[in-house]
């Protein structure tokens, strides 16, 4: 589904990633400054790589020989960052629906209404982004790029802003996209049992390396 | 307070200069106050020095240089002429592009320091949702920076009514053309009998100052809280 060879440099720091991904969820773990969030705005587009090649499916996102470059806002990839990022000017409804706006009818695979209802946040709907809680906030970010129907939806450290008793709050939410949406995942994490409790299988970065690892524990739901 | 009509038309003049002058600065403003916010490009130290030029030289200089360069003797003012017409030199158009001169650096400093409190994490945001850069941008930047937008229009358009030594140079003190209020004050303190319509100007050109710094304020306040910058509640909800 994915496929990348990825290779970036800035200063003293140097990425290099080479894996297939397939569908289901895709954990990846690594100590922070790994360069997980690095991999990942190379995979959404935010960053170009000094040099390599990137495919989803057919579709050819990167390729630094014939100086192929996709860019972000034609990549139809979801990201979430670890804060969220709503639009503080908007109300939770019109940041739940910006990304939706963007696409023609026949590409939006849900409703605003399914979405309210699968991250339970329809009584927020009229709130501004300060007016909302942390988990609040995230389940919204979450919505948000739901509701842009992604082909893969990348998330950087989604629970790493929230306490212990929240990410226990919002790990089922994110279950429940995986199972009931069935859209591909990829999950960065410096928790290895968040990334254990969803993932499907787990890469490790070590300083700039992507490395591919032993399948998950036949039980994966050991969260600390 | 009773105005007489030579004052009456000061004060139209004033604000029809003012406006126009803002409208002017406006998309000029947001345009270098981005650039001077976010991009790093060779000369910008120069652009920015030239922005702020007018704040710091006596303004009959750029008054004078406008008539140099603008006069109907001057390069641009020649050609300007000829090709379509257009006179400047002691009209008042060019009481506005003084004026606009002279307010551009006002307007322009709280444009730039909107910018860049914006965190740059959004627009990136918007760009994964499907939005191109210039989308991101009316959407996302240039609501975020509003606040600042408003607070440099009103300083340029105060800035503008009160324009003086700019536009008595290059437009020189025209009755009906290019008499603005302070002008015209000014006027009045060198005829006899003048004093009281001085005195009253001055009290005008006060209320009109103290009404767009509160209005300014307001409007600002008003805008932050509509953009979420500040909780309607007072204070921020705790995760």
């Amino acid at each position: 589904m994915l496929s990348l060879d990825l290779h970036f440099e800035r200063g003293e720091f140097q990425l290099a990633a080479r894996a297939e991904i397939g569908p289901g969820v895709t954990g990846i773990c690594g100590a922070s400054g790994a360069g997980k969030s690095t991999l990942l705005a190379l995979l959404a587009g935010l960053l170009h790589p000094s040099s390599g090649c990137l495919r989803f499916s057919d579709e050819a996102l990167v390729d630094t020989a014939t100086g192929r470059f996709i860019p972000a806002w034609r990549r139809h990839f979801g990201l979430v960052f670890q804060d969220g990022l709503l639009f503080p000017h908007l109300s939770v409804r019109d940041n739940l629906l910006y990304g939706w706006h963007r696409l023609e009818p026949g590409e939006r695979h849900f409703d605003l209404h399914t979405v309210l209802e699968l991250m339970e946040i329809g009584s927020l709907i009229a709130r501004r982004p300060a007016q909302l809680s942390g988990g609040e906030r995230q389940r919204v970010a979450l919505g948000r790029a739901l509701l842009y129907s992604p082909r893969l939806l990348l998330l950087d450290e989604p629970l790493s802003s929230l306490d212990d008793r929240l990410k226990q709050q919002i790990l089922p939410f994110l279950k429940r996209v995986k199972e009931e949406t069935r859209i591909p995942m990829i999950y960065v994490s410096h928790s290895r049992p968040e990334v254990d409790y969803l993932a499907d299988r787990v890469l490790t970065m070590e300083s700039g390396r992507l490395l591919v690892e032993s399948p998950l524990p036949a039980d994966g739901r050991g969260m600390g | 307070m009773m105005l007489t009509h030579e004052e009456w038309q000061a004060l139209g003049l004033s604000a029809k200069v003012a406006l126009w002058s803002t409208a002017l600065c406006l998309p000029l403003g947001i345009g270098i106050g981005w650039l001077l916010a976010r991009r790093e490009f060779p000369g910008k130290l120069l652009l920015d020095a030239l922005v702020q030029m007018p704040m710091v030289l006596p303004p009959v200089v750029p008054g004078y240089l406008l008539l140099l360069l603008l006069g109907t003797q001057g390069p641009l003012g020649g050609w300007l002429e000829s090709h379509f017409g257009i006179v400047v030199a002691f009209t008042w158009k060019g009481a506005v592009l003084a004026s606009a001169v002279m307010a551009f650096p006002l307007m322009v400093q709280p444009m730039r320091l909107a910018f860049r409190m914006i965190d740059t994490r959004l627009e990136r945001a918007a760009t994964t949702l499907g939005a191109p850069p210039w989308r991101a941008f009316l959407t996302v930047t240039l609501p975020l920076a509003l606040p600042g937008i408003i607070a440099g229009s009103v300083l340029g358009f105060s800035r503008s009514l009160g324009e003086f030594g700019a536009t008595m140079a290059f437009v020189g003190n025209i009755p009906g053309e290019t008499r603005t209020l302070p002008l015209a004050l000014y006027n009045f303190t060198h005829v006899p009998d003048g004093e009281m319509a001085a005195l009253r100007l001055a009290g005008l050109s006060l209320a009109l100052a103290l009404m767009a710094l509160l209005a300014s304020h307001a409007i600002s306040r008003r805008a932050e809280r509509l953009l979420g910058y500040a909780d309607p509640r007072g204070a921020r909800a705790q995760p």
